[in-house]
């Protein structure tokens, strides 16, 4: 029978069927091999999902729109390099659901903020940026120095272990977790302990300089002091993340 | 409007059906241009396909015909096909700005302090490329001048230092980081005892205070209860060792005295951080920044207006 496209203009729901399998076809075609090639996560060590302390300073900084301004995406150019640090890796962000790539820089990236200032120059920073940087645009935050609500965490870790991040509840889950991460690491995924840990890494960190109360700020500078630190690029030769593309 | 569309109609072919009893659609032959636009665009992507990395093959994908990005590593060459990493290892090696960057770099790295403080060519290039570096790392807490945040960020412009004030000092600050730490003596003191120090640690910088106050603070100061002097040393002027302040030369980095006109806000100003202490972390920079950069920071934070 001859093709006629009047068929096609005719069947309304065959029309829409079939703009969407042509409309797929690009971003199938760009996507989907990312999910089987070899080389889209770099091997490298040291990479782990979040603590529960740090998974809710994410989410504080995701509430607070953050990546509305602030990207966490280090491109491999010569400018950024210099500015910023180390190109980020794919293997850096496989835990992130949703990532925080981001394209709009209003203010600096934060790939690689982790360690770079003190805990106090945070607090200081987030409650009254202009306080410590006079030129800066940044709204302050101070109210994050409510107290922070934890008791969910462990639900929290239970949504991301869904999409595959490996928090563990069982024995069994725990042990894959120890041969991967290795204890210490091991012991903050697990689901089980995590309000525990929580206060134990904010009682530890004592992000927002205080000790005796566990604040909103605790949680998301425990999460900004992390970014971009996992990975010691100085175990590996300069060339050596460009074999993987 | 019905004459327009007869004489159209005349001229070219419709697609031959027809919606609402009379709406017909003209089949007009697309414009020569834009066709051979569209097949211009067509040879492109293949060209493209086969030149620079384009398709999915298996676990891989095919990486074009040419595998011409070369750079060094470890003293071995590596060549790789395109892709924007391998550019950027190239970039930094050979790029225009790396190599024009790489011959000042070199002449630094050779030069010890006193050699590039004396040589104007090489501080020209301290400054100018040093100043980004200062930006991006150290402004965010000591100001883009580096005056610093009273009761928080050391003042790097004036010539006071609390680890040293060197360039090997200043060095050795940036590579390795600090805490400064000083306990609070809320506990130790009472309200009257804190008054009474404060009143002595301001008549070491010349303030004209009430003797009985001095007398009684010079006691606490020195003696065992407070221990004051183990970091300040008996006569205030500090240790470098302990990055502890100098006290007698009327210089403020914590307590905001000069932002004080009456005598009872300096007081109050010494004595909230004798209460409260200092706990302020200057971080590592070794594994952030490379020797070389941290020379260059070195000498630019030096000449900032105090070096010693």
């Amino acid at each position: 029978m001859k093709f006629k496209h009047e068929s096609i203009e005719i069947n309304a729901g065959l029309l829409i069927a079939l703009t969407m399998v042509v409309i797929s076809i690009g971003g199938l075609v760009e996507i989907v091999p990312l999910y089987y090639i070899n080389d889209t996560i770099e091997q490298v060590d040291g990479v782990r999902p979040y603590t529960p302390l740090e998974l809710r300073g994410r989410d504080i900084y995701q509430r607070e729109g953050c990546y509305l301004c602030h990207s966490q995406m280090i491109r491999p150019f010569r400018d950024e390099m210099l500015r910023y640090g180390h190109y980020s890796l794919a293997a850096e962000s496989q835990y992130d659901h949703p990532f925080q790539w981001g394209s709009k820089r209003t203010g600096p990236d934060l790939a690689r903020v982790g360690e770079k200032y003190s805990n106090e120059w945070h607090v200081a920073h987030l409650s009254d940026p202009r306080a410590v940087v006079p030129e800066s645009i940044m709204p302050g935050y101070p109210w994050l120095m409510q107290p922070l609500e934890y008791a969910d965490v462990g639900d929290r870790m239970r949504a991301l272990k869904f999409t595959g991040v490996p928090y563990s509840e069982t024995q069994q889950e725990y042990d894959a977790n120890v041969t991967k991460f290795g204890q210490g690491v091991a012991d903050s995924l697990n689901i089980l302990r995590a309000e525990k840990n929580l206060v134990q890494q904010a009682q530890t960190g004592n992000y927002d300089g205080d000790r005796a109360r566990l604040t909103e700020m605790d949680a998301l500078v425990a999460y900004l002091q992390m970014l971009g630190t996992l990975v010691d690029f100085s175990k590996y030769d300069e060339g050596y993340f460009a074999e993987f593309r | 409007m019905s004459e327009a569309k007869t004489k159209q109609q005349g001229a070219v072919q419709t697609t031959g059906h027809a919606w609402d009893g009379d709406i017909q659609e003209f089949n007009n032959p697309l414009p020569r241009w834009w066709l051979w636009g569209f097949y211009a665009s067509v040879v492109f992507a293949v060209l493209y396909w086969v030149i620079y990395p384009a398709w999915p093959v298996g676990k891989g994908y095919t990486t074009g015909l040419f595998n011409n990005i070369t750079y060094t590593v470890n003293g071995e060459e590596r060549s790789r096909h395109w892709n924007t990493r391998s550019l950027l290892v190239k970039d930094m090696q050979t790029g225009d700005e790396a190599l024009k960057t790489k011959e000042y770099m070199q002449k630094v790295a050779a030069a010890d302090y006193r050699q590039i403080l004396a040589d104007p060519d090489m501080m020209a290039f301290v400054r100018s490329v040093t100043k980004g570096l200062f930006g991006d790392n150290c402004a965010a807490c000591h100001g883009s001048g580096g005056a610093g945040v009273m009761g928080l960020f050391p003042n790097l412009a004036d010539d006071d230092w609390l680890w040293g004030g060197s360039v090997e000092d200043i060095q050795n600050t940036i590579t390795l980081g600090h805490t400064g730490y000083m306990p609070g003596f809320a506990r130790t003191f009472s309200d009257e005892q804190l008054d009474d120090v404060a009143h002595f640690v301001l008549s070491l910088s010349g303030h004209e205070v009430p003797a009985d106050k001095v007398a009684r603070g010079k006691q606490l100061f020195t003696g065992e209860g407070g221990g004051c002097y183990y970091c300040h040393t008996a006569a205030g002027t500090g240790m470098k060792s302990q990055g502890s302040a100098n006290l007698t030369d009327n210089i403020w980095t914590i307590a905001d005295v000069q932002g004080q006109t009456e005598l009872t806000g300096k007081v109050d100003a010494v004595k909230t951080v004798i209460r409260n202490g200092v706990n302020r972390v200057m971080p590592t920079w070794q594994g952030r920044l490379d020797e070389n950069q941290i020379k260059l920071l070195s000498v630019y934070v030096h000449e900032l207006g105090g070096g010693q």
